[in-house]
């Protein structure tokens, strides 16, 4: 089936069968493997990505479920010039260990402080309940999420 | 894991859903916000000829406030009932049960539809739409019929739909002005499903007798069911305490417990009355 996605601002007609799954679709076909397959049962949400402004788990979703659709993967989060506040204070806070949750946690976030700019501790560990940290790095995480908040409240420590 | 190959259609019309529904005779089902059903094909639980995707239908998401409630889209999304205000204002129990489904991925892409239909026995949307009285208005059928929330859980993973039906419209009462209402669960933590999760609603009379009482149960048992021998017990009485929890224990009544690797059957019916202890705790003291 022809499908029409626009990943990152980049538009591409491709060819899927119906059984392809958007995180196959995103990494193989399109090569970007910032997106990544975790426990591949829709539990660890590694592969978190916004599917028309929504974060979404990409291992369960098909790709032709997608078609027309914009997405946003980890790769279209910075800026050439600057990183996404979220991914800067992953860095200042320390908020990764391995690696290996991060995309996912970085876009799950961004959704999170979309909705809410004025986060709890506990509103953040709601927020993420889908994403896990086999590091279980998460205290760094929910810090890197609250500095976050507050960069995107534009104050500043 | 990658499903077995299926013909995949997404049609403009329920008209012509059903009917491609209706041609292959069984082996093909309906997808909402495929977190049940793709999960189940990814597993090789469900291997089907055909998925019929509802998404590219117009006018299946949406919220609107009626004479006495609201007319909900079966295509509305969990995300879209819990932020919805008309929800919170109509039948709060409903917005708050939303916003405790699974994370917030999933209820970003599962829909209340879905959730009825797949009827999964640890679905949470079930147990606030038994308690409120819902009602699913079912195309696909001779003429649309309506089914009752009380008879649309049929059995696990089994809903009164007949093959070829999707539901068109959920029809919720708004809650009486003066209601309280709680959802109390025990969430799986790896799946955030509920071990077992009960939904409450109650009033009182000036006099602080109940008046009406309706609590349901999800997670326990084959199917959500409402506890009746806990509704029935309640109208009339004082909310104390000791009403409470000799309430909460009737809520085991009737209840063939599953046991699995998240509770034995115990356990759950431990839970059943403790959650509906809560429940019921929470919802009297919300009383407006």
């Amino acid at each position: 089936m022809k499908i029409n996605v626009t990943i990152n601002g980049e538009t591409r007609t491709d060819d899927v069968e119906p059984r392809t799954l958007l995180v196959h679709y995103i990494r193989e076909m399109r090569g970007l493997t910032g997106t990544h397959i975790g426990c591949d049962t829709s539990q660890c949400g590694a592969c978190t990505v916004l599917v028309d402004g929504l974060a979404v788990k990409s291992c369960t979703m098909f790709a032709v479920q997608a078609d027309d659709a914009t997405i946003q993967t980890i790769e279209g989060v910075a800026t050439d010039e600057a990183l996404h506040p979220v991914q800067e204070a992953f860095w200042l806070e320390h908020g990764l260990q391995c690696g290996y949750c991060t995309p996912g946690m970085v876009i799950t976030l961004m959704q999170v402080l979309e909705r809410n700019p004025n986060p709890t501790e506990a509103d953040v560990r709601r927020g993420i309940a889908g994403n896990l940290c086999r590091c279980t790095g998460y205290q760094n995480i929910v810090a890197s999420a609250m500095r976050a908040a507050e960069t995107m409240r534009g104050e500043t420590r | 894991m990658i499903p077995a190959a299926f013909e995949y259609h997404a049609p403009k019309t329920l008209r012509q859903a059903v009917a491609t529904l209706r041609r292959y005779d069984g082996e093909a089902r309906v997808l909402a916000g495929g977190m049940s059903l793709v999960p189940m094909m990814k597993l090789r639980l469900a291997n089907l000829a055909a998925v019929v995707d509802l998404s590219k239908i117009d006018g299946l998401a949406f919220i609107d406030e009626t004479a006495n409630g609201l007319a909900i889209g079966p295509m509305t999304t969990h995300y879209a009932v819990e932020s919805s205000d008309v929800v919170r204002r109509v039948a709060p129990i409903l917005a708050e049960t939303a916003a405790l489904v699974g994370d917030v991925q999933v209820r970003n892409r599962g829909t209340i539809g879905g959730s009825v239909a797949h009827a999964d026995p640890a679905a949470d949307l079930p147990a606030a739409l038994l308690a409120l009285e819902a009602t699913f208005i079912v195309a696909g059928g001779p003429r649309r019929r309506t089914i009752r929330a009380d008879k649309m859980f049929v059995d696990a993973y089994t809903s009164a739909l007949n093959e070829g039906e999707i539901i068109a419209e959920v029809r919720v009462p708004a809650m009486a002005s003066g209601t309280g209402w709680s959802y109390q669960k025990l969430a799986n933590r790896a799946s955030r499903f509920a071990v077992v999760g009960i939904a409450a609603l109650v009033a009182t009379d000036e006099a602080g007798a109940c008046t009406r009482a309706r609590v349901a149960v999800t997670g326990a048992g084959p199917a959500p069911v409402r506890a009746r021998a806990t509704e029935r017990y309640l109208v009339g009485k004082q909310l104390t305490p000791a009403n409470i929890a000799k309430a909460a224990a009737r809520a085991t009544n009737g209840i063939e417990f599953l046991g699995d690797v998240h509770g034995s059957p115990e356990y759950r019916e431990h839970l059943t009355a403790e959650l509906t202890k809560r429940a019921l705790t929470e919802a009297s003291e919300r009383m407006g």
